[in-house]
C-alpha cells in the first residue's frame, strides 16, 4: 500500500510526493495532509510535487483544495518544483491554480515561507 | 514474333538510352547549370537500368504492383532531389515523358510489319510512363513540401529566442504574430530555460507583435499563468499605444499581470523584485581607469 510521507519540520510540513500520482492516493494525502495540519498546526505547508509528470483535472482541484483547506487552518501552501509539462497541462485545462503559491524548488520555496511567516509575525507583534 | 516487347525493348536498351538523351538534350530549356550533362547521362542510364531489371509483360500492364518498386523508390529519390536543386515542374515532367518518346519509336519500328499489336503496345507502354508521370508529380510536390515545413520549423525555432539577461531573469522577445502553436513551443521553452537557469522572472517583450487580438491576449495569459505555476514571476513589456488601445477597447483583462511600456522599466522592475541596485560608481583615480 502505497503511502505519501508527511513530514513535520520545525513549524512546517514538508509533503514529497515521489510517485506519480491516482486519483485514490490523492484523496488519502488530502486527508491525511487536513489531519497533520489540524495535529500539528504548522504555520506552513509545503509540496514538492517534482516528480509528479502526469497530472488530470482531479489532481489539479485537489492541489487548490488543498490550498485553501490549509488557508482556513491558517498554513500557507506552497507547490514547489512543477515540471514545465505539468504546468503547460494545467493551463491549457484552465486550472491556473489561483491562490496557490509556487516556487521553483525546495529551497526557493522554504525561503518563501519563512518569509511571509516572518513578516506575518512582525505584523502581529506590531498590533 | 512471338518474343514479348519488354524483352524487345531490353535488348534496344542502348539505343534507347542513346536516343532519351538526344531527347532531353534537344531540349531548348534544358539547364545543365543546375546538373551537368554527364551526371544526367549517368542518373538516366541508371534509370533504365531499374527499369529493364524489374519490368516484365505482367507489371507492364498493372504499373502499380509491387515488383517495381525498386523503380518508384529510385524515381521518387530522382524527383525529390530534382525539386531541392530548383527545377521547375515542367523539366522534371520532360525528363520521364521525353522516355515515353524514345520508347514508342522502338517499338514502332520493331513491330512495324504488326499494326495491331503495335496499336496496343504502344498504350500499354503510353499508361505505363504516364503512371510514372504521376509518380514523379507527387514526389516532386512532396520534395517541394517537406522543404516548405523545415523552413516553417527554422523560422519558428529563430523567431522564439529565451535569454537570460540577468542572473535570475530571463527575456523573451517575441517577434511576429502569436499563434497558438507558436505560442505553445514559447510557453514550452520558456518553462525549460527557466528550469535549467533557476530564473524567478520572467519577461515577455511583445514590441515586436504587430497585432493584439483576443486570441493572441488568451496565449499571453496562459503563459503568464504557466510561468507562476512553475514558481515565476513573469512581466509583459513593450506594449505600444495602439496595443494598449486594442486590449482596453476588446475588453482584454490584463490586471492580474504586471505590464511594462518598455523593456527597460521592466528589468528595472525586477531589480527591485530581486532587491538589486544599479548605481552609478563615482570616477575616483584608481577606479577610472579600470572602467575605462
Amino acid at each position: 500500500m502505497e503511502r505519501i510521507p508527511i513530514l513535520k519540520m520545525g513549524q512546517f510540513l514538508l509533503v514529497t510526493i515521489q510517485v506519480d500520482l491516482y486519483d485514490r492516493l490523492a484523496l488519502e494525502l488530502e486527508e491525511n495532509l487536513i489531519r497533520a495540519i489540524t495535529r500539528h498546526n504548522p504555520r506552513g505547508v509545503l509540496i514538492d510535487i517534482s516528480a509528479v509528470s502526469i497530472i488530470d483535472s482531479f489532481m489539479g482541484r485537489i492541489f487548490s483544495n488543498i490550498a485553501r483547506m490549509a488557508q482556513l487552518l491558517d498554513a500557507e501552501t506552497v507547490v514547489v518544483g512543477m515540471q514545465p509539462a505539468v504546468a503547460i497541462t494545467l493551463v491549457e485545462l484552465g486550472l491556473p491554480l489561483k491562490g496557490v503559491r509556487t516556487a521553483l524548488n525546495v529551497e526557493r520555496g522554504m525561503d518563501l515561507l519563512v518569509n511571509k511567516v516572518d513578516t506575518n509575525e512582525n505584523a502581529t507583534s506590531n498590533d | 514474333m512471338t518474343s514479348s516487347t519488354v524483352e524487345l525493348l531490353r535488348q534496344k536498351k542502348k539505343q534507347i538510352l542513346t536516343g532519351w538523351m538526344n531527347g532531353q538534350l534537344a531540349d531548348s530549356q534544358l539547364r545543365d547549370d543546375l546538373m551537368a550533362n554527364e551526371d544526367l547521362h549517368a542518373q538516366s542510364e541508371k534509370l533504365l537500368d531499374t527499369l529493364f531489371t524489374v519490368l516484365t509483360d505482367d507489371s507492364l500492364d498493372h504499373p502499380d504492383s509491387a515488383s517495381l518498386n525498386p523503380l518508384v523508390d529510385m524515381l521518387s529519390g530522382i524527383s525529390k532531389s530534382r525539386a531541392r536543386q530548383g527545377f521547375t515542374p515542367r523539366e522534371t515532367a520532360n525528363y520521364i515523358f521525353s522516355l515515353k518518346d524514345t520508347l514508342l519509336e522502338t517499338v514502332q519500328f520493331a513491330l512495324k510489319d504488326n499494326p495491331e499489336r503495335l496499336v496496343g503496345e504502344s498504350l500499354k507502354i503510353g499508361k505505363f510512363i504516364d503512371s510514372l508521370g504521376i509518380i514523379t508529380f507527387e514526389t516532386f510536390i512532396q520534395g517541394r513540401e517537406e522543404i516548405i515545413v523545415r523552413q516553417t520549423d527554422e523560422m519558428i525555432n529563430v523567431s522564439t529566442p529565451v535569454v537570460q539577461i540577468w542572473e535570475g531573469i530571463l527575456a523573451v522577445p517575441l517577434i511576429g504574430t502569436l499563434d497558438s502553436s507558436r505560442a505553445l513551443l514559447v510557453m514550452e521553452s520558456l518553462l525549460q530555460e527557466i528550469v535549467n537557469t533557476g530564473s524567478s522572472i520572467a519577461i515577455l517583450d511583445i514590441s515586436g507583435v504587430p497585432m493584439v487580438d483576443t486570441m493572441v491576449a488568451q496565449n499571453l495569459i496562459k503563459t503568464v499563468s504557466a510561468t507562476r505555476l512553475m514558481g515565476a514571476e513573469c512581466i509583459i513589456s513593450g506594449i505600444r499605444p495602439e496595443i494598449a488601445q486594442t486590449i482596453v477597447h476588446l475588453g482584454i483583462d490584463l490586471s492580474t499581470i504586471v505590464t511594462k511600456a518598455s523593456l527597460a522599466s521592466a528589468l528595472k522592475h525586477s531589480f527591485r523584485l530581486l532587491r538589486l541596485d544599479v548605481k552609478k560608481v563615482p570616477t575616483s583615480s584608481s577606479d577610472g581607469l579600470a572602467y575605462d
